[in-house]
This record gives structure tokens, sequence and C-alpha cells, in this order.
């Protein structure tokens, strides 16, 4: 499945300011009532772009140079709050491909694992010259590289290491990110847990 | 590397295999689906062509959308109605036990898993739903997962996993008088940050837990997320297996023994090593309340507010959004706000023991004028109980509304939300921005009785002074 490999990414990139974003803020709870992901795009920081009447306010994601961004350059705990897989398939689908924080809340870094997109880490000085290089040209093209692993902007002379997971970064760059086929493969192995398992027979 | 801790027994029990990434595969012994993060999965079942692999394993209830006032069907959100249509559905096309009203059984997810005897002391749970990490109350290590995760348990009844740090957390010492688990679980935070936990699982651990019910332990483990970590629990004692003894889905007369003497077995070893160990004093924790938008923006009632420029770096840029969502000034008293909502319930506090502890503070009393109360159970035999008790008259008496089970105006989902920028007290977990359907609304999270002592004197009270 080679469609399926993230090696890199390469795009603009939104800088996100602000520690413990969480994905109530990323997508509120009203837009979870849909039985499927597909509109989601249109939503991400819905009620932080627009007011109560529907007009945009002064937001990244609403300004004209963001169009086709595929980056976003985070602080620390991003994501961090409700399981809501919303969150990443909202930021994704409105055409984000990857994300470089600080820090991540784990089960958003893990749900954004499931779709494909990589939530890298940077440390807080790295993450500060990105946002300032972002928010100083924000038509500047970075490349976030999982082979080398590093987000650089050729442009502005900008490079800075990243890190994530040892086996998230293999799943993303040799395309296994989608997981359920190479669970259920070992289906056999499972059932010889399940039999092993107390629980499983009433502790008979 | 921690070792002989429960988590790490629990772990190599239910490793199913290294995968080539150099994950973990995991299996699941319990996994709790309900109707707002499933359908998307059951629709990858059908794309793939795939089965629940494990029906005895899998159960489904109904908590986030509901309405809890009138429950006729259709349900006058179309949104809310096609959500639960499409649990129906699934649950029938997938032949999936499902929980539903007419069962008795229904009600937020992490109450009914527990006070059915689902969750056993050793066990794997998971659930698309981040407070999941309640379940480890009893012993076990639960799981909040997103959509596609829920999708793969369904289709294999395993999650791929990195392994995590596990940090005990030590309180010894007597929790003092109006205290109550909700506040020794926001003091946590408070102390080790919302980010404290990335990475670990927690150990609840010390005199403070060893005294605490398995109501009290539920309500801290719940709020693990809210500290960052994914996963909390505390080692199974006498107190896990009185409470899961004769429930329905426990262990029978004819094996309980054996299964104790298994789950006894998988409790933290006397020579467990962990990657950190923090201890706190349970006298030290004061009756708690947020001021801010994340849950470790807490103080003490009798506290002031702090200064944005006491925190570090991007912590402070933090507070100051929380002052100016809040309308807060820092060196203000909470004591001093006035509140317009009252919210009790949710899977935090929406059990029998938080009931009896608002009612016992509503009792004779009136709700302030202006001030909407509400009380929603946790679940169908949690409000059963409440009104064999008679605290339903409790409640009413003094003004309460009294619902029907659901997560109601924990996050907003169903009609029960704030309006503009209302301040609510509630026994919820999250104050988050938004959170309780209002883009302006304003939460300050609390203990059950706190909150009923807001209900009655229509500003934020210190529950020692009444
Ligand atoms: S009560 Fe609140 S936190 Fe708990 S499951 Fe429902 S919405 Fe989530």
């Amino acid at each position: 499945m080679s469609e399926n490999k993230v090696q890199t990414i390469t795009g603009k990139a939104i800088a996100i300011h602000g520690n413990d974003i969480d994905t109530d803020r990323i997508i509120p709870a009203r837009f979870l009532k849909a039985l499927s992901f597909a509109e989601l795009g249109q939503y991400p920081f819905n009620d932080e772009r627009f007011d109560e009447n529907g007009k945009p306010k002064d937001h990244p994601f609403n300004r004209a140079s963001s169009e086709g961004a595929k980056l976003i350059f985070a602080n620390s705990n991003f994501g961090c709050g409700s399981s809501r897989e919303h969150a990443p398939q909202s930021l994704g689908r409105w055409g984000i491909s990857g994300l470089v924080a600080v820090s991540f809340g784990e089960i958003f870094a893990g749900n954004c694992e499931m779709l494909g997109m990589p939530a890298a880490m940077a440390t807080p000085e790295d993450i500060a010259t990105l946002q300032e290089t972002s928010d100083r040209n924000p038509l500047a093209e970075f490349t976030m590289d999982l082979n080398q692993m590093t987000v650089s902007c050729a442009s502005e002379s900008v490079s800075v290491p990243i890190t994530i997971a040892e086996g998230r970064r293999m799943s993303l760059i040799n395309g296994h990110w989608d997981s359920t086929g190479t669970l259920v493969a070992n289906l056999d192995k499972a059932k010889s847990v399940y039999e092993s398992l107390p629980y499983t027979s009433g502790y008979k | 590397m921690a070792r002989n801790t429960l988590y790490n027994k629990v772990w190599d029990a239910h490793v199913v295999t290294q995968l080539p990434t150099g994950q973990f595969q995991l299996f699941i012994g319990l996994h709790l689906t309900h109707e707002v993060t499933t359908p998307q999965a059951f629709d990858m079942l059908k794309e793939r062509n795939l089965d629940v692999a494990y029906r005895d394993r899998t159960v489904a209830t109904v908590d986030h959308i509901i309405p809890t006032d009138n429950m006729a069907r259709p349900y006058a959100d179309p949104e809310a109605e096609n959500m639960m249509a499409a649990l129906e559905k699934n649950t029938r096309d997938f032949n999936v036990k499902f929980l539903n009203f007419d069962s008795g059984r229904q009600g937020i997810v992490h109450v009914i898993g527990p006070e059915l005897g689902m969750v056993h002391p050793g066990m794997t749970v998971a659930c698309g739903d981040s407070h999941t990490a309640t379940h480890g109350a009893f012993g076990s290590i639960a799981f909040g997962i997103g959509t596609s995760q829920v999708g793969n348990v369904l289709a294999s009844q395993c999650l791929s996993v990195d392994p995590l740090k596990v940090r005990r957390i030590e309180i010894d010492g007597e929790l003092g008088p109006g205290v109550e688990p909700k506040d020794v679980t926001l003091y946590i935070i408070r102390q080790l940050g919302v980010q404290g936990g990335v990475g670990y699982a927690y150990e609840y651990a010390g005199k403070v837990f060893d005294d605490m019910t398995m109501e009290g332990r539920m309500t801290v483990c719940n709020m693990a997320i809210e500290g960052g970590a994914r996963v909390g629990y505390c080692n199974p004692d006498q107190t896990t297996y009185d409470y899961l003894k004769g429930r329905e889905y426990a262990p029978g007369d004819d094996v309980w023994d054996k299964a104790v003497e298994h789950w006894q077995s998988m409790a933290s070893g006397p020579d467990a090593e962990y990657d950190d160990v923090v201890k706190f004093n349970g006298a030290d924790i004061p009756p708690m309340v947020t001021w801010g938008v994340t849950p470790g923006q807490s103080v003490g009632v009798d506290e002031g507010l702090p200064d944005p420029s006491s925190f570090e770096g991007a912590d402070s840029a933090t507070a100051e959004l929380a002052y100016k969502h809040m309308q807060f000034v820092p060196g203000q008293q909470m004591g001093s706000v006035n509140i317009d909502v009252a919210f009790i319930g949710s899977c935090t506090n929406g059990r029998l023991s938080d009931l009896r502890s608002a009612a016992e503070i509503a009792r004779g009393k009136q709700v302030s004028d202006g001030v909407q109360a509400i009380v929603v159970p946790g679940s169908q035999q949690v409000k059963k109980q409440a009104e064999e008790e008679g605290l339903d008259k409790i409640f009413t008496e003094a003004g309460f509304e009294w619902r029907n089970a659901g997560c109601s105006m924990c996050l907003g989902m169903n009609t029960d939300k704030l309006v503009g920028d209302q301040i609510s007290a509630s026994t919820s977990n999250r104050n988050f921005v938004g959170r309780q359907g209002s883009p302006t609304g304003r939460t300050l999270l609390m203990s059950p009785a706190m909150v009923a002592a807001a209900a009655v004197t229509g500003k934020v009270t210190d529950v020692r002074d009444l």
C-alpha cells in the first residue's frame, strides 16, 4: 500500500498559539452529531472563527494566506481533552496533513496516527522559531520530513529537528498506519490471549 | 521502567504480539460503546466486510445525545434521533448487546459498566470516550480511544499501543470535613498540571485511597485524563471485591474465591518499581473550585485567584485567556461569584453517593432565585435507587429539576446548554471554553456538595460554612 506512505509533507503552515488547546475548541461537541466525518472540514475552530451570527473573526484559519496550508505549529498539550476523532478529522478534511507541537494530548496524537497525520514534537524554542517564521511569512513553504526528522523552510533558512515515537514514525513512513488489517491478521494470536484470560471463561 | 505494578501485570497478560512498527497489539477485555463515536466505526466494518470479533466482550448504551426531560421518540432534535436510530440499527445488524432504556440498565457508559459488575480487576477496557479511565478504579487498565480505534477493537478486539510509564501518586493522611474525591482529583491536577500525566499511567495509592469508596475512586480515576494521563487506576482491595459481589456480571459464588485470588495477584507487588512517585498529604486538600478554562486552573474555595504572571511561559498566556473568558480578575475571591446554573451529574459525579452528598446539603433549603438547578442521575439504576431513598423528593422540594439518565449538560449535546455567558457550578469534569453548549458560557467545576451549596446560596460557597 505504497500510496499510504507518509514521508514528507510540503506546504504553508499555520501557527496556533497557546498551550492546552483542547478538542472542544478544535471541534465543538454539537458537530459530533453528524453520522459521517465528511462535512467536518468546514468546522475546525468554528467558535473561535465565527461569532454567534456567523460573521468571521480574526483567526489564523480565516486568513486568505492560510488557504491550502498543510501544517500546524502549536505549543504544548495541543488536542488535550476528549477522545473525539472528529478533531483531527476536521483539521485533516480542512487540508492539514501534519502537526508539530511541543506536546499533544495522547488520545489526539493516537487519533492523528490512525488517519496518517504525523503529530511530531519539537522543543519550545524550535516551535517558537517555526511559529515566528510562519507568522512573519504566511506564504513560506515548509517541509516536514519523517526520514530526516526535520521541519525546514529553505526560503527562510530554517530547519529544526522533530521527534515522534519510533513506532508511529515507522507506521507512517512504511504506510502501515491503517492498522485494522494488521490487527485482524493476528486474530489467531489474539484468540490464544482471549482463552488465557481468567475472566473470559468466567473464572472457571 | 516500572516493574511489577498492576499496569505491568495487566499489560503482560494482554499483549498479543509486537507489531512490525514496534508498537504492541493488546487484547481488550471489555469494549464499551455508545452512540456518538461508533457510527463511522460500524460503517468501516461494513465497507471492509468485517464482523465484530468478540460479541461477548462488547456492549453498547446510549448517553451523550439523549434528552433527559422529554424522551418521546422521535426526539425533537433530528440529529439526535438519527444518531439513536443508527445505534439501534448497528447493534441489531451486528448483534451487539444494547443496554437501551427498556433494559432498565441504560446510562452513562462509565456509570453502567461498573454498576453492572462488568469491569473486573486485571482487565483491559476500551471505549470511544476519554473518560474511560474511570474503570481503572477497579484495577483495570482502561483506554479512551478515537473512532478508528473503536473500529479496530470491534474488528479485532485489539488495540495497537505504545507502553506507558507508571507514576504512583501517594496521598496519606486524612481528608478534612467537606472534602470529597472530586476535590482530591482537582487538587492532583492543580499540583501536577494538565500535562503532567502525558506518557504516564497514574497509580493512586495511600491511605486516602485505601479509605475511599469505589464511587470515590471512580471520580478520581475519571479525571486522570484531565491531568494528561491516559490511564489511572487504584489497586484492587476488599473495598473493590465488596463492591463487585452480587452484581449482575460479577463472578458467581461458585467461582468467587478463585476470582478474588486472581484479582489479588494482579495488584502492584510490594517490590513494584515506578518511573516516578509523588506524595501529597490529604489534610492539605481544601474544597476546590476551578476559576479558568482548564481543569488545572483551580483554587481552594477560600483562596484568592492567582496573578497570571505567577505562571511560567505559555501558561501565563493560558491564564490571561482564562481571565478574559471568565470575566474574573486576579485576587478576586471565588466566594463572590454568583451562579446562574447548577448541574449535578456526569460520569464524574452522577452516582448514588454523589447524589446523596448533594441532597444532604439541599435538604430543607431552596434553590436561590434565578438559579436553574438540575440533577441528572448517571444511569437508570442510579435514578431508581435514589428514588427509593427519597433523594428525588429532597431535590424537587428544594426546587431542583429531577431528570432522566444521560450526559446532559456535561457537554451540551442535548438540549441542556448554557445560554450566553451564564456561569454554571458543575460536577462534571471539563471547564473548556464552550464545553457546556454556549461558546461564551462559563463553567466552575466542583464537588456535588459544593454545587448543591452554590445552588441554594446562589453563589460559590464554602461547603464547610453551611
Ligand atoms: S458525562 Fe460528560 S465526560 Fe462523561 S461520558 Fe458523558 S459527556 Fe463524556
